[in-house]
């Protein structure tokens, strides 16, 4: 009876182990600071949503790399495979989803180490490296439509996006 | 008595067996904090005693501990510091046109990469020195000498070296580049403890370890160097990038032939980073055979060349 009653528990936790991973396959996390949500499987398509770091997607449909998703305030749309990570993402130190999931390893990883106060202290260590420029890079950004009419006009191909 | 299986398990009751089972598709499946619930549901329920499920998640934990553990915001944070390490050494190079034309063809590029979108996205900068060299930083910001640009005779020779420096990118090189001491060490740090602000010891512990692997990544970039292997790999997503683009990927050898004429082994720039020229012309040349570049339409020509005047 004792040695059934194990097989019982020992059979839930396979069920647990496997259902929590094919689980974990369907639903990902948005790992950009700020990702896009598109009518069309393309960069070229109209962004229907933005999306932010940590935001969970279910996976609708996928047309590798692209993957047509549903947002966390229910928008549809496709996203870049590349912006999506099958980890869950916390969010920064002291925000609501960090503190609720402070006991699980993975999200505790994620919302710990360098981020800005490690860089603050960083900057504050090291007075010689400057990061003006860096800053300055990140807003150097090309418009969709300024790449669009640089690939037409070069006689390339247009941008659909990770055809390897 | 009768005969047991000769195996890890051998005198295991089925349902511990069945638990490890369990157990083993979890960690397989890279599931860890799975493990951790299954773990503890196993010695919980009396099928696995509380030491082997804390052998198994410390087997679980030490599998974590790899750069794939770094989380594209912290490999963000570290690339925008290993390029503030780098512009330290070289300088900007202030010319408003041509860094804006290096941005539109470099992002352009990445998007036909592996991995278009990363946490902070590709950002490109011209660096005002003689030297002909480029770096890239992780999770995308990538900075090409003056003289780099010089030796280029086209957008597409261009692009070329964009596209190494992204395949540097996708492939995490430079994450890879962090001694492995030095990761297990931050990794500790950042799962001490979770979801609180760190202050004072922890702080100034995390961020030795983070001056440890940004002194690695420029160490290796600026100095050392990768392995031979690894250029190749970049110059193997290189080749993928260009194709996809509608670029020539011989443009990547004609490139190649002219650093080799500036070749100077352990000499200052690409020299003492990276593999002799002919070498990686060897290895592009046997995945796209021999044959040359093919002429670059007149348009790509005219605007690298108005956009790159006086670089």
């Amino acid at each position: 009876m004792r040695s059934r009653m194990r097989w019982r528990a020992s059979l839930a936790l396979a069920a647990l182990a496997a259902g929590a991973c094919t689980a974990g396959a369907a639903t990902m996390s948005v790992q950009v600071k700020s990702g896009q949500l598109r009518a069309t499987p393309s960069f070229l398509g109209r962004v229907v949503a933005p999306l932010s770091y940590g935001d969970r997607v279910e996976i609708l449909e996928t047309k590798n790399p692209w993957m047509r998703v549903a947002g966390p305030r229910g928008q549809r749309g496709w996203v870049h495979g590349s912006a999506l990570t099958e980890k869950k993402i916390a969010m920064a130190s002291g925000s609501r989803d960090a503190q609720t999931g402070a006991s699980s390893d993975e999200l505790a990883l994620a919302s710990k180490g360098f981020n800005s106060d490690v860089e603050a202290d960083f900057k504050a260590k090291h007075r010689n490296v400057d990061f003006t420029w860096v800053d300055r890079m990140e807003k150097w950004k090309a418009a969709p439509e300024a790449m669009q009419a640089f690939l037409k006009d070069g006689g390339l191909k247009p941008a659909e996006g990770g055809a390897r | 008595m009768t005969a047991r299986p000769r195996s890890a398990f051998a005198g295991a009751r089925p349902a511990a067996f069945a638990a490890a089972a369990a157990l083993a598709a979890a960690l397989a499946a890279g599931c860890t904090s799975v493990t951790r619930v299954v773990t503890t549901a196993g010695a919980a329920a009396g099928v696995i005693t509380p030491e082997q499920a804390e052998s198994i998640n410390k087997s679980a934990a030490a599998i974590e501990k790899s750069y794939e553990d770094i989380t594209p915001e912290q490999e963000y944070y570290i690339g925008r510091a290993v390029a503030a390490t780098v512009l330290v050494t070289y300088a900007p190079y202030d010319a408003p046109a041509a860094n804006e034309y290096l941005n539109l063809l470099g992002q352009t590029l990445s998007l036909f990469g592996a991995a278009p979108e990363t946490f902070g996205g590709y950002h490109f900068i011209l660096l005002d020195t003689e030297e002909i060299n480029a770096f890239s930083a992780p999770g995308g910001l990538v900075m090409i000498s003056r003289g780099m640009v010089r030796l280029c005779g086209s957008e597409d020779e261009l692009a070329a070296v964009l596209a190494h420096e992204i395949g540097h990118v996708e492939n995490q090189h430079g994450l890879r580049a962090i001694k492995k001491g030095r990761l297990t060490s931050a990794v500790m740090t950042m799962l001490a403890e979770g979801g609180k602000s760190f202050g004072g010891a922890e702080l100034a512990q995390l961020t030795e370890a983070f001056e440890n692997c940004i002194g690695d990544i420029a160490g290796t970039l600026m100095n050392s160097g990768y392995a031979r292997a690894t250029e190749y790999e970049a110059d193997a997503s290189a080749l993928a990038i260009l194709r996809s683009a509608g670029y020539d990927p011989a443009a990547l050898v004609g490139m190649l032939r002219e650093m080799q004429k500036r070749w100077v082994p352990n000499g200052p720039g690409f020299g003492r980073t990276h593999p002799e020229p002919s070498d990686r012309i060897a290895e592009i040349q046997a995945q796209i055979g021999a044959a040359p570049a093919a002429a670059a339409p007149s348009v790509r020509v005219a605007r690298f060349k108005e956009k790159m005047r006086g670089v």
